[in-house]
């Protein structure tokens, strides 16, 4: 890959060839205004905002569509003079601006965008002087209809196309277009059916200006008045990282942020739109159940009903699950106060995933999900990542449209964005690729660096740990396991567990599964059942049986009244996870902080404060007063949780780890491999409180039409 | 104009190439190289046009599914190129050219005449069935402006009476003749020819005399030019 000198509002500069111009100035210190151009979509061309002086040249250049290596030296082979802020490309584009303005309605007091629209800015910046040229009207567009996230007012399209080179490269939902020509072209979706894409939500913030904006957002807030907090999102066990948008006490918001590593720059429609589930349904004081019926409580009688059952039970007869949301703190501080009151029965797989604590790397995304750019053969178990993780699913999109890379799907046939040869439903296909017998056996053995991705579909069935251990055959015997890391870094991992709940990975750093003798959550709601478990503490803990758990005592603790709370004896207020500093682990091991965006609500209290609080009335009291101290104990127990942000390198490749995963066992052939998640928009307590999820389960899942009213 | 598809009212309920046209169409995918079906689009949607005499909505699904395209990029095809019809045509579907040189040639009273006959507003059938009328740009006939089309023939050399006629012959069925409608012969000036009248251009006499004529000043050329020493000048 060659260089090329260009001389740059006159610096000599060094540009790779592989670049565009307009990059290539940006890396020389230049600002160039630009609207249809974006990094991560293909070229187009088409704003000509991007106009600069190529000395020499007849015509101004616009640069996001010229290359470096395009670019020619002078005849007297001097390198070519690239200007970008001389009178002539000012001048260039202001006539731009000046066009672009001419059918753009004068509308920023009623605009969405208005703070931090691209036209706005740059029409400042780039434009003409307060004055205009042109008495016509304006072009008059009608708005279309693209589902329940996206708001369009289309008179304020300038046409950039962005929408729909996003939704037909990056989310690979074809269904957004520009119909008609000239004048007369309109971005639209076919026919005005919604965006049928997990990752619809990412259009509003690539739109430079106005005309798609976020539709449950509308009209609620200005950029200007929002306290921005980054964090990190648990809708999924990926760990997008997100920046929470607050006015007063409320998420206005949930935005991405650019992390390459994790999420690039896309977040799913579940992390950036359940945010209106945070003001729902929400806990905000204790309550205590007397006679039957949840009585508000205050937070002494709520301890003390506690205490008084715990002492009224034995350490055998209580048990505690962690649920999907919760931060690795409260994990850590309720492990501890369970371990000190000598109870075994602990567990964080509420889905009877089959996955022991054991060594990190077999229940980790080994890949990671930078990695996965690397790959050219996938096989998928049990898993929709489309749904599991949705921008994890762009990722392999992105690869495939790279470079040859085969998937095969064992699961149920769905459409994941890419080509995926269907294996059927049968477990039994895994046993024949496993032993050698099934053709995509050689594709995986063939293949430079394959990946096997195992989704909760596979891990939750009866005979997942045979299943599990097949898995992890099928790895070693194509070669999947390394040197652990990535590609890049000499070694490759392509065993792979997409977990989908975002505090799994922390809890079971942080082992959180069955001590010696312990139950796990199919033994604790049997045990409930017959009267051999009667004290529960759910932890946030909503998506597993908890309506049958017979006569037992439960205490929830968490942020929404959701299953869990309805069959709670105490009820305990927690915070949400944009309420609270927490760590979370994503499936690649990766540890990352979230900020406290906006306080809990009412009387709720971060969650690690309640238990802490709680162990003092059990009289045990927890050995960490700030959450400093607590989590350095979190450091003590797992030396990893001290490397924020990055994925800690897991060298083993000893096969004693890989022979170790699952157990031998028979398949239970009759037993079809499912794809986990049954419905993408309700997976969580938040989720199920958010109404806009709530209209995209039913006109995106179930299919109902939008209403005539809409 | 905005180019949309046409009420569902209008459209008809399926869509499907008849026997000779499947034929062709597949011939026409193969062309391309596997991965590139959708290169054929433009060829499809054309052929179906000239089946249905419109594009339906029917058809762009279908032929989106012939070419395993999304629906909305055969969406974006036909409302792009305004040779797709989206609303339905008559038995002739006539389009008069109001570019500049036919509009300064007299095409607003072949338009009148179109209103007239046919329907006041473009794009619409006549209450008979046989037409509909369009404005288009540019035919390329300017030489014989105003002009129009009517399914693959040019009527040149139109005014309103003329335009009036032509349309009433059509509707009763009785033969027209394309090209220019006045005395004219094809794009020859309108009062006859007023360059090579000369009779022996077109007798055959003229056959080689260029040729002859030629040979003859080389010849001429070629010839030394002998003149005596000292001869006067």
């Amino acid at each position: 890959m060659g260089t090329r000198k260009l001389i740059i509002d006159g610096k000599e500069v060094e540009a790779e060839e592989t670049i565009t111009l307009l990059q290539a100035c940006e890396q020389a210190g230049a600002e160039i205004p630009r609207f249809c151009f974006h990094e991560r979509l293909s070229v187009a061309g088409n704003c000509r905002m991007c106009l600069v002086e190529w000395v020499g040249a007849p015509k101004p250049q616009a640069s996001c569509a010229l290359q470096v290596k395009d670019i020619f030296p002078n005849k007297d082979g001097t390198p070519a003079k690239i200007n970008t802020a001389s009178p002539y490309a000012l001048k260039a584009r202001e006539g731009v601006m000046e066009f672009l303005l001419i059918n753009h309605p004068l509308d920023c007091p009623i605009c969405d965008q208005g703070g931090e629209c691209d036209l706005q800015d740059q029409a400042m910046g780039y434009g003409r002087a307060a004055f205009h040229r042109f008495n016509e009207n304006k072009r008059a567009v009608e708005d279309k209809y693209m589902g329940p996230l996206i708001k369009t007012i289309m008179t304020r399209c300038i046409q950039c196309t962005r929408c729909v080179r996003f939704a037909t490269e990056v989310a690979g939902v074809p269904d957004l277009g520009a119909t008609g020509r000239g004048e007369d072209m309109e971005i639209t979706t076919y026919l005005e059916k919604a965006f049928a894409s997990e990752l619809s939500g990412n259009v509003v913030d690539l739109c430079p200006v106005g005309a798609l904006t976020s539709k449950p957002y509308a009209f609620n807030a200005r950029p200007w008045e929002l306290r921005k907090t980054e964090s990190i999102d648990v809708m999924d066990a990926q760990g997008s990282n997100i920046r929470v948008d607050a006015r007063g006490p409320q998420v206005m918001r949930v935005l991405p942020r650019l992390n390459e590593t994790v999420n690039e720059e896309w977040i799913s429609d579940k992390a950036r739109h359940a945010c209106d589930g945070l003001v729902r349904q929400r806990l905000d004081r204790p309550y205590v159940r007397i006679n039957g019926k949840l009585k508000p409580a205050s937070w002494a009688e709520a301890f003390a009903a506690i205490a008084a059952k715990v002492r009224g039970t034995t350490p055998a007869k209580m048990a505690a699950v962690v649920g999907d949301l919760a931060a690795a703190e409260e994990i850590k501080a309720l492990k501890d106060l369970m371990t000190s009151l000598g109870v075994a029965n602990l567990d964080c797989r509420q889905d009877g995933a089959k996955i022991e604590g054991g060594p990190r790397q077999t229940y980790l995304f080994n890949t990671t999900i930078a990695g996965v750019e690397a790959a050219d053969a996938i096989l998928l178990v049990g898993t929709n990542p489309r749904w599991d993780a949705p921008v994890l699913n762009a990722r392999i999109r992105k690869t495939w449209l790279a470079g040859p890379l085969k998937v095969a799907n064992i699961g149920p046939a769905v459409d994941l964005t890419y080509p995926v040869e269907q294996l059927g439903t049968d477990i039994a296909v895994l046993a024949a690729i496993a032993n050698g017998s099934h053709p995509f056996a050689k594709v995986l053995k063939d293949a430079k660096r394959p990946m096997i991705i195992l989704g909760s579909g596979l891990l939750t069935r009866a005979d997942g740990a045979a299943a599990l251990s097949l898995a992890a055959r099928i790895a070693g015997d194509s070669g999947m396991i390394g040197p652990a890391g990535t590609a890049a870094e000499g070694g490759w991992n392509g065993f792979n567990i997409l977990h989908t709940a975002a505090s799994r990975v922390a809890a079971l750093d942080l082992g959180f599964v069955p001590g010696q003798g312990g139950r796990d959550v199919a033994g604790i709601v049997d045990g409930a059942q017959k009267g051999e478990i009667d004290f529960i503490y759910l932890l946030g803990a909503d998506e597993f049986d908890v309506a049958h758990l017979g006569r037992a005592f439960v205490v929830y603790q968490g942020s929404h009244g959701d299953a869990g709370a309805h069959h709670a004896d105490v009820i305990l207020p927690g915070a949400a996870y944009t309420e609270k500093e927490g760590t979370y682990v994503n499936f690649e091991g990766r540890v990352q902080r979230a900020e406290r965006a906006v306080f809990p609500p009412g009387e709720a209290k971060e969650d690690w404060a309640i238990l802490r609080a709680l162990s003092d009335h059990l009289g045990a009291r927890l050995p960490y007063d700030d959450r400093a101290q607590l989590r350095a104990a979190m450091v003590k127990d797992v030396p990893h949780f001290a490397q924020i942000g990055e994925v800690p390198v897991h060298a083993d490749t000893s096969s004693a780890t890989w022979n170790g995963i699952g157990a031998q066992g028979n398949l239970d052939e009759s037993l079809p491999v499912t794809r986990g998640i049954a419905d993408y928009y309700l997976t969580n307590p938040i989720a199920r409180a958010s109404e806009t999820m709530a209209r995209c389960s039913q006109e995106l899942v179930h299919g109902a039409t939008k209403m005539a009213a809409e | 104009m905005l180019r949309r598809l046409a009420p569902p009212d209008m459209q008809p309920a399926s869509f499907a190439f008849n026997a000779a046209n499947a034929e062709w169409a597949q011939k026409e995918i193969a062309k391309y190289p596997p991965g590139r079906q959708a290169s054929a689009v433009i060829a499809l949607l054309w052929r179906g046009q000239e089946q249905e005499g419109w594009v339906t909505h029917p058809m762009i699904e279908s032929v989106a599914q012939m070419l395993s395209m999304p629906f909305i990029r055969v969406l974006e095809v036909a409302t792009f190129y305004t040779m797709f019809n989206l609303v339905p045509v008559g038995t002739y579907l006539v389009q008069v050219c109001t570019t500049t040189p036919c509009m300064l040639a007299g095409s607003d009273a072949v338009v009148e005449a179109c209103k007239k006959h046919i329907h006041p507003h473009p794009h619409t059938v006549s209450a008979d069935g046989k037409f509909s009328w369009m404005e288009v740009e540019c035919l390329g006939a300017c030489v014989n402006a105003p002009m129009l089309q009517i399914d693959k023939d040019f009527y040149e050399d139109l005014d309103g009476p003329i335009t009036e006629k032509l349309l009433e012959d059509l509707r009763a069925g009785r033969a027209v003749k394309p090209g220019p409608q006045n005395a004219r012969h094809t794009s020859e000036p309108s009062g006859g020819a007023t360059t090579l009248t000369d009779p022996s251009l077109f007798d055959g006499s003229m056959i080689g005399r260029q040729k002859r004529g030629q040979a003859a000043a080389d010849a001429d050329r070629d010839a030394p030019t002998q003149k005596p020493p000292g001869a006067a000048s």
